[in-house]
């Protein structure tokens, strides 16, 4: 059987998809057996050159991983979609924007401001920023173009499954790969994981009543090492978060931050998220309600934390 | 003007690109590293709740989540006006030294070793770490795999997750070690230091047996006479998690030492038009352009750098093995580039070593590992010894939210 033609791709993501996907520890070897690695940036030496080179369809899979925020990743991800038969989004900033996706509260404008002007280490006098084309004596200098908006890779191309995670972790990515070797693949648009419904199915913590009088931050308080978080008043994204990742936050004594995304069936996981920690809410009186709900200090970043580009409010209304 | 592109940077953790121009005389004229992204965490950190930001800083490196973690936890006590207990620290510590035994073993043998193994005139498709393993051997090959995985056990077994950890809290850590746990610790860490020295063989059979390697390490081209930072304890030895960020000029004398809190009176940020990188450099010097010597304020942040700013190392075998470097190397400071890699090796055994220190100490499995901030947070600068240099944080809280100021690694 020839070997199967494999690539994988970064774009506006941290590298942690690329160490979890070496989490896979001495399966790499197994999984070299069978697959040749055409394409991956941070391990080989193949450039953009060759993969513009290689014919339509000649990669039998693509794990791209980060969200679409330059022109460059908007130009990966269309010449990965040509090139490759199953395109795969790996990975919370592909499938759901990510953390990148939290830029979305912001425009090219703002964030140039702050990186480049405003931080008090930087020392800018000229107002100098960055330009897509510049005249250096040697000739012309080109980056790519900064866009306002970060956008998921299915809000870019057609996309054939999800392998969710920030980053995904090792189990997540062998079940997807050993179903890939075996040719055994799901119907496509599925979210590859050992468990569709919520975190909360793999948490051993007790849940009880969810009966909620006060939320907390993390720092505020130890929380009981056997019972259910949001039970204890902290905000843990479980509840309306996809498991299959073992509820590893949860163990370690910190709520889920729902890096795994929707649950199946779920459009906007913020939205799942917030209609559960108001249905915990225990009380009907509104000034308390309102009491209750006045110590969640940052509900983007709590409810929308990896999928605000992904969610029905996509970004922030920039005057 | 013929131009050659390297797009991108590969065997590299992070985006970039090189463009280099020839002359007529088909002579190097002039090159650029270019950064072609910028993610904007400086922007989007601002609303967000502090206590958020090790989880939310880290994804800046999923190569080095764990530095910022650390970083920004430790940038938290400051902003929280809290001191974590000591098993705390020490926890934060060994969790931090298990992550330098990966992440030079990644760097060494999966970013930078096939350049070094298979050799500059390999082909393409043979530099990358299968082919490493198809010339070292399964046995090499897998204890590399092995200390990758075993150290991500540790961090697995602190951080909750082996990518992207959630432990760092103000004032302490969220989890603990029991006594099963510490005695796997114990194990992986002398497995550590025993996978550290076979490295540091490796390298010298593979590289420093190798005269052609030896005249390509310390030849001009691989030549810069810069400034080095590192961060120190107390005795100026090499420190990865706490102590006083010590700067050396280009004649290895000490040019400035800084607690975090003075960071903006010691270093600064330059702006270019054609990166999305800016570029830092010794305030006090300024910015000359891109060059090296003693009167530009470029400086270099890596393991060469931590070795040429430090007086030594605090383990034994490091310290030997360090005492070696310079002395091959014909002294301090060493200016040759590729003896990063060297440098990188005897930092693993440092690393490996203090983890093992660390895992014998008697408050190790202490219960006690957090203290519950109460003063009101306003402003933190945290900085730790990343694996590839000196990574400073700094926040400035509002009424609820936070600012981060500044993150760079």
């Amino acid at each position: 059987m020839a070997k199967l033609k494999l690539a994988l791709y970064w774009a506006s993501s941290c590298g942690g998809c690329e160490i979890a996907q070496l989490q896979i520890g001495d399966k790499i070897l197994k999984l070299a057996e069978v697959a040749d690695i055409v394409f991956w940036p941070v391990a080989i030496d193949a450039k953009y050159k060759d993969v513009e080179a290689m014919p339509e369809k000649s990669i039998d899979v693509c794990l791209f991983n980060g969200a679409i925020r330059t022109s460059e990743q908007e130009h990966m991800a269309k010449m990965l979609r040509e090139k490759s038969k199953v395109l795969i989004a790996y990975g919370a900033c592909a499938y759901g924007g990510g953390i990148p996706g939290l830029g979305n509260m912001f425009n090219r404008e703002l964030i140039f401001e702050r990186a480049y002007l405003e931080t008090q280490s930087t020392d800018n006098k000229e107002k100098i920023l960055p330009q897509t084309k510049y005249k250096v004596p040697e000739g012309e200098l080109t980056i790519p173009e900064f866009y306002d908006t970060v956008k998921t890779l299915s809000q870019t191309v057609d996309i054939d499954y999800v392998i969710p995670g920030c980053p995904p972790e090792a189990r997540t990515t062998w079940l997807a790969l050993e179903a890939l070797i075996e040719s055994k693949l799901p119907p496509k648009g599925t979210v590859i994981t050992h468990n569709a419904k919520a975190v909360c199915d793999d948490c051993p913590r007790k849940r009880d009543v969810k009966k909620v009088k006060k939320f907390y931050r993390t720092f505020e308080i130890m929380p009981d090492p056997e019972i259910c978080l949001l039970e204890q008043g902290l905000l843990c994204a479980g509840i309306a978060t996809r498991g299959g990742c073992e509820a590893p936050c949860p163990q370690a004594n910190m709520p889920c931050t729902g890096c795994y995304g929707p649950v199946d069936g779920v459009i906007d996981q913020g939205a799942h998220f917030l209609s559960a920690v108001a249905s915990v809410i225990d009380s009907n009186d509104p000034d308390e309600i309102q009491r209750i709900i006045d110590d969640i200090y940052d509900p983007v970043g709590t409810f929308y934390r990896y999928s605000l580009p992904d969610s029905l409010l996509r970004r922030a209304k920039i005057k | 003007m013929k131009k050659i592109t390297i797009d991108p940077i590969t065997r590299l953790e992070g985006h970039g690109k090189i463009e280099i121009f020839l002359n007529d005389a088909g002579e190097v004229e002039n090159s650029y590293f270019q950064v072609p992204e910028l993610r904007g965490f400086e922007k989007f950190c601002e609303g967000r709740l502090a206590e958020d930001m090790p989880q939310i800083t880290q994804r800046i490196c999923g190569v080095c989540p764990e530095a910022h973690h650390m970083a920004s936890t430790k940038t938290l006590d400051d902003l929280f006006h809290v001191d974590p207990p000591s098993p705390a620290k020490k926890l934060r510590e060994l969790f931090y030294s298990a992550f330098y035994v990966t992440d030079h073993t990644t760097h060494f043998y999966i970013l930078a070793g096939p350049d070094f193994v298979m050799g500059p005139e390999a082909p393409v498709a043979e530099r990358n770490i299968l082919g490493v393993i198809a010339k070292v051997g399964l046995e090499l090959g897998g204890a590399v795999i092995n200390a990758r995985m075993k150290n991500h056990r540790i961090i697995h077994m602190l951080g909750g997750r082996a990518v992207h950890p959630v432990f760092g809290l103000p004032g302490g850590v969220s989890k603990g070690l029991n006594e099963e746990e510490r005695k796997e610790v114990e194990q992986i860490a002398k497995d550590s230091v025993e996978f550290a020295q076979l490295s540091l063989k490796v390298f010298d059979d593979i590289v420093l047996k190798n005269k052609e390697y030896v005249d390509m390490i310390v030849s001009d081209a691989y030549t810069h006479n810069t400034y080095y930072m590192g961060m120190v304890d107390e005795k100026n030895r090499t420190n990865f998690y706490d102590g006083e960020v010590r700067v050396v000029d280009p004649d290895g004398k000490e040019f400035a030492k800084y607690a975090p809190r003075e960071y903006l009176d010691h270093v600064a940020e330059h702006v270019e038009p054609w990166s999305y990188m800016k570029f830092p450099y010794l305030k006090k010097i300024g910015w000359k352009g891109f060059v090296d010597g003693k009167d530009s304020g470029v400086f270099r942040a890596t393991p060469l750098s931590r070795l040429n700013a430090a007086d030594g190392m605090a383990t034994p075998l490091a310290q030997e093995a360090y005492e070696k470097f310079y002395s091959t190397l014909g002294g301090k400071p060493v200016h040759h580039t590729l003896a990063t890699h060297w440098a990188r090796l005897v930092e693993l055994l440092y690393a490996a070593e203090r983890l093992l220190e660390l895992s014998k100490d008697t408050e190790i499995t202490s219960p006690n590992i957090r203290t519950i901030p109460t003063a009101k947070p306003d402003e933190g600068v945290g900085i730790v010894e990343a694996p590839r240099g000196t990574l400073t944080h700094h926040y400035v809280t509002g009424d609820q939210e936070s600012q981060p100021d500044c993150g760079y690694c």
